[in-house]
């Protein structure tokens, strides 16, 4: 994978701050374009509107919040480095903080947002980024912190090019009076280590069952959903820990079901396969011939069940079958792994499918001999 | 004249027949005149497209229907060179349709700049639209029949225009990575409707963004129904058989179906109810290459089949559907103990083909390696 993000960066390699001046690129603009804030519109999506304004708010990370506090009041803030799985709140923290400390108006001017959305090759870093750090900063407004620096929120970087990276080393330390620097990442490990070792780094964790479900029933209150049954639960084990999957997720459910939602609404629109599905593939895998098994694949093809989903499923109806070996289900696994990375490199699904399934049926005969 | 496929085509979610439930579903979701970027997924044949359509129809109005198709060029700014990217779209006058994929690896430029492009104009172009649209809308009240009361106020409304993107699937990585900011950012003046066929190569957060719509194959029941449907639009009578071998030959894709009932129809009308149904020509090739294969295995007759393999692949056949298509042949004819080596092999090899460049190299890797196992396998049997 990062040997793939060189691609975009195909400038000349990183100078070392390199004797240059002033490429009068426009700075600020890009901020006005930071997502609309609170506006409540009807459309909007909910994962926005629900979106925390407060670094108080942002649910379940309680030791990040807890050392970010003094920061939005105004005090010092060092570089942030925040990573984490999708969906547990790292873009919302830092939109909240520059929020607290400027206020909805001064951020225009004090905030740079950019994401992978943007091109973001060197070349970017050398003008946009350089030129805002450069800029001076005015006066501030009454009623917020508004500490002497500005703010540039680098979301989703672990997409930037190491090009990229390479070069904002000086520009972090050289401007650090007057600008601080956020990164957002899923995955630390594809950060060069002088950047990360610039930035104070806060690991966000999986959202918990509890801090999400609170979440959740703040927003079904709010928008007068009702969860029946064991909705809330098949709600948390889809959502896995991701926050915005979750929300997302009731509001596709809620659009397109009425207000009240069971698991089945669920289910389907997070495109999980039925559990008698599975359960049918795993028995016909088990007792039937190999015609029967290319069949059942071809079905399950053909109602479209996402691939992916279907070997997720699949796996864990394996390991837990009851009356076969644990050394059949480990090679089983071991064979779905495999494939799961072929079907990620783009391969053909029905075949992967009929050879992962049909893995599992020759090892069931063996283990049967 | 156009294919009977695009004639029949259902036009409104009220018609759709197979997927009447997600239309009814669809239906309520843009009742309000909102419209959440949706993603439908299914195998090819199945109805994204036409639900897709409906969909569009239902928000807009029949103005949706005024198609233009035409080939745009962008000129894109990069920083150290410019390039341009020339895709094919067809729009109407609340919708873009395009293919980004066609761009290949440019795509994240197209992705990037384009859609990025569209999306951000669109909104000082709401004011006219709202007037074209009004326009639109009681134009189609008077024309067509069809169009009920009370749909009109609502498609105005809508300030919004629609990106519709074919394939996401086949886009890069790093196009769908791009993707995923464009669509928070600039949700308010555009929504995506998106088709892909295969679910598990479009990135989560993507996936997450959008209200997903699984679009089933329609069941071997429905499509002998709607075959029969058809035939009775088009006035000719259909033996309950034909109809049901159609069904069968279909692989559950409606495209399919009606393809080879309009052949049908062309080879020989009065039906007849043995009539032969005729295959896609590239697969009665398959067959006849998956032959030769079990005839003889030797170099000699590896050597002419990677001719016929060539030919497959000059007439643009995909390699992975040789792949699957043949593999599936080849097995029809074997053993249990084989198949199992037979899908192994073939999809190791189809794998390595999606790392690979050259096609034909893995696809001829992929024989070579079955007729020598197959060799093996015949001696041991038969001495």
């Amino acid at each position: 994978m990062p040997g793939n993000n060189l691609r975009l960066g195909a400038g000349p390699p990183a100078g070392a701050g390199g004797g240059y001046a002033g490429f009068g690129a426009p700075g600020g603009s890009k901020a006005a374009a930071a997502p609309a804030p609170g506006a409540t519109e009807e459309g909007q999506p909910w994962v926005e509107k629900y979106r925390p304004e407060r670094v108080e708010e942002v649910c379940h990370q309680g030791e990040v919040v807890e050392a970010l506090k003094s920061a939005v009041q105004g005090k010092d803030l060092p570089h942030l480095l925040f990573y984490g799985p999708p969906g547990t709140g790292k873009t919302t923290t830092a939109l909240a903080i520059t929020r607290q400390l400027f206020g909805p108006e001064l951020k225009k001017q004090r905030v740079l947002e950019l994401n992978a959305s943007d091109e973001r090759g060197i070349q970017v870093v050398r003008e946009k980024i350089k030129s805002f750090a450069s800029l001076a900063v005015g006066h501030g407004v009454s009623g917020y912190p508004c500490p002497p620096f500005k703010v540039i929120i680098l979301d989703e970087s672990d997409f930037m090019t190491k090009d990229a990276q390479n070069a904002l080393r000086r520009i972090i330390e050289q401007y650090s009076k007057t600008t601080r620097f956020v990164f957002c990442c899923n995955y630390i490990t594809r950060i060069i280590e002088p950047l990360t070792s610039r930035c104070a780094k806060f690991r966000f964790k999986p959202v918990v069952l509890e801090s999400l479900t609170e979440r959740i029933q703040h927003i079904c209150d709010r928008e007068g959903l009702t969860l029946e049954g064991g909705a809330m639960a098949a709600l948390a084990r889809v959502a896995n820990g991701d926050m915005r999957r979750a929300i997302t997720l009731l509001q596709s459910a809620a659009r397109f079901n009425s207000n009240v939602l069971d698991v089945e609404a669920l289910y389907e629109a997070a495109g999980v396969v039925p559990d008698t599905e599975i359960e049918s593939l795993l028995q016909v895998c088990m007792k039937s011939g190999f015609s029967d098994v290319e069949r059942r694949v071809k079905e399950m093809i053909y109602d479209s069940f996402p691939l992916s989903q279907i070997l997720l499923q699949f796996q864990e109806a394996v390991v837990g079958a009851e009356g076969v070996e644990d050394l059949v289900k480990a090679e089983i696994c071991q064979k779905f792994a495999e494939v799961d990375k072929r079907i990620s490199d783009g391969a053909n699904e029905e075949l992967q499918l009929l050879d992962a399934v049909g893995f599992a049926h020759q090892a069931f005969a063996k283990a049967r001999g | 004249m156009s294919l009977w496929v695009d004639k029949h085509r259902p036009r409104s979610l009220d018609k759709l027949v197979v997927h009447s439930r997600q239309a009814k579903q669809l239906k309520k979701l843009v009742s309000a005149g909102d419209c959440p970027h949706l993603l439908f997924y299914g195998p090819s044949g199945a109805g994204k497209k036409t639900l897709c359509l409906a969909t569009l129809r239902e928000l807009f109005g029949p103005g949706a229907e005024k198609l233009k198709t035409e080939q745009k060029t962008w000129q894109i700014q990069l920083p150290t060179r410019k390039i341009e990217v020339e895709l094919a779209t067809v729009s109407s006058n609340y919708h873009l349709e395009l293919s980004p994929s066609e761009a290949g690896r440019r795509d994240v430029h197209v992705v990037q700049e384009v859609i990025k492009e569209m999306a951000k104009t669109k909104s000082s172009n709401a004011m006219f639209q709202e007037q074209s649209n009004m326009f639109g809308a009681a134009k189609g009240q008077q024309g067509s029949q069809e169009k009920k009361k009370g749909e009109a106020p609502k498609s105005v409304k809508c300030t919004y225009k629609v990106l519709l993107i074919n394939e996401v699937d086949r886009l890069t990585s790093h196009a769908q990575h791009a993707l995923r900011r464009t669509m928070e950012k600039y949700s308010k003046q555009c929504r995506l409707v998106m088709t892909c066929t295969n679910l598990s190569k479009v990135i989560d957060p993507v996936q997450s963004r959008c209200v997903c719509v699984r679009v089933k194959a329609p069941k071997q029941g429905e499509m002998k129904s709607l075959v029969a449907q058809v035939a009775e639009k088009e006035r000719l009578t259909l033996p309950e058989t034909l109809a049901e071998r159609i069904a069968e030959g279909s692989n559950r894709s409606m495209r399919r179906a009606l393809l080879m009932l309009e052949t049908c129809k062309i080879n020989r009308y009065p039906f007849e109810e043995n009539q032969e149904i005729q295959l896609p020509e590239w697969e009665l090739f398959i067959k006849e290459i998956a032959q030769s294969i079990l005839k003889e295995q030797t170099p000699k007759s590896l050597f002419q089949v990677r001719e016929m393999l060539y030919k497959l692949l000059v007439n643009c056949v995909p390699a992975d559907l040789i792949f699957a298509k043949l593999a599936q042949e080849l097995m029809c004819k074997l053993d249990d103990e084989l198949k199992y080596e037979i899908v192994k092999m073939a999809a190791t090899f189809e794998h390595r083909l999606r790392l690979g460049t050259k096609p034909i190299i893995h696809l001829e890797a992929f024989v070579a390696k079955f007729m020598s196992s197959y060799k093996e396998w015949s001696i041991r049997i038969f001495g």
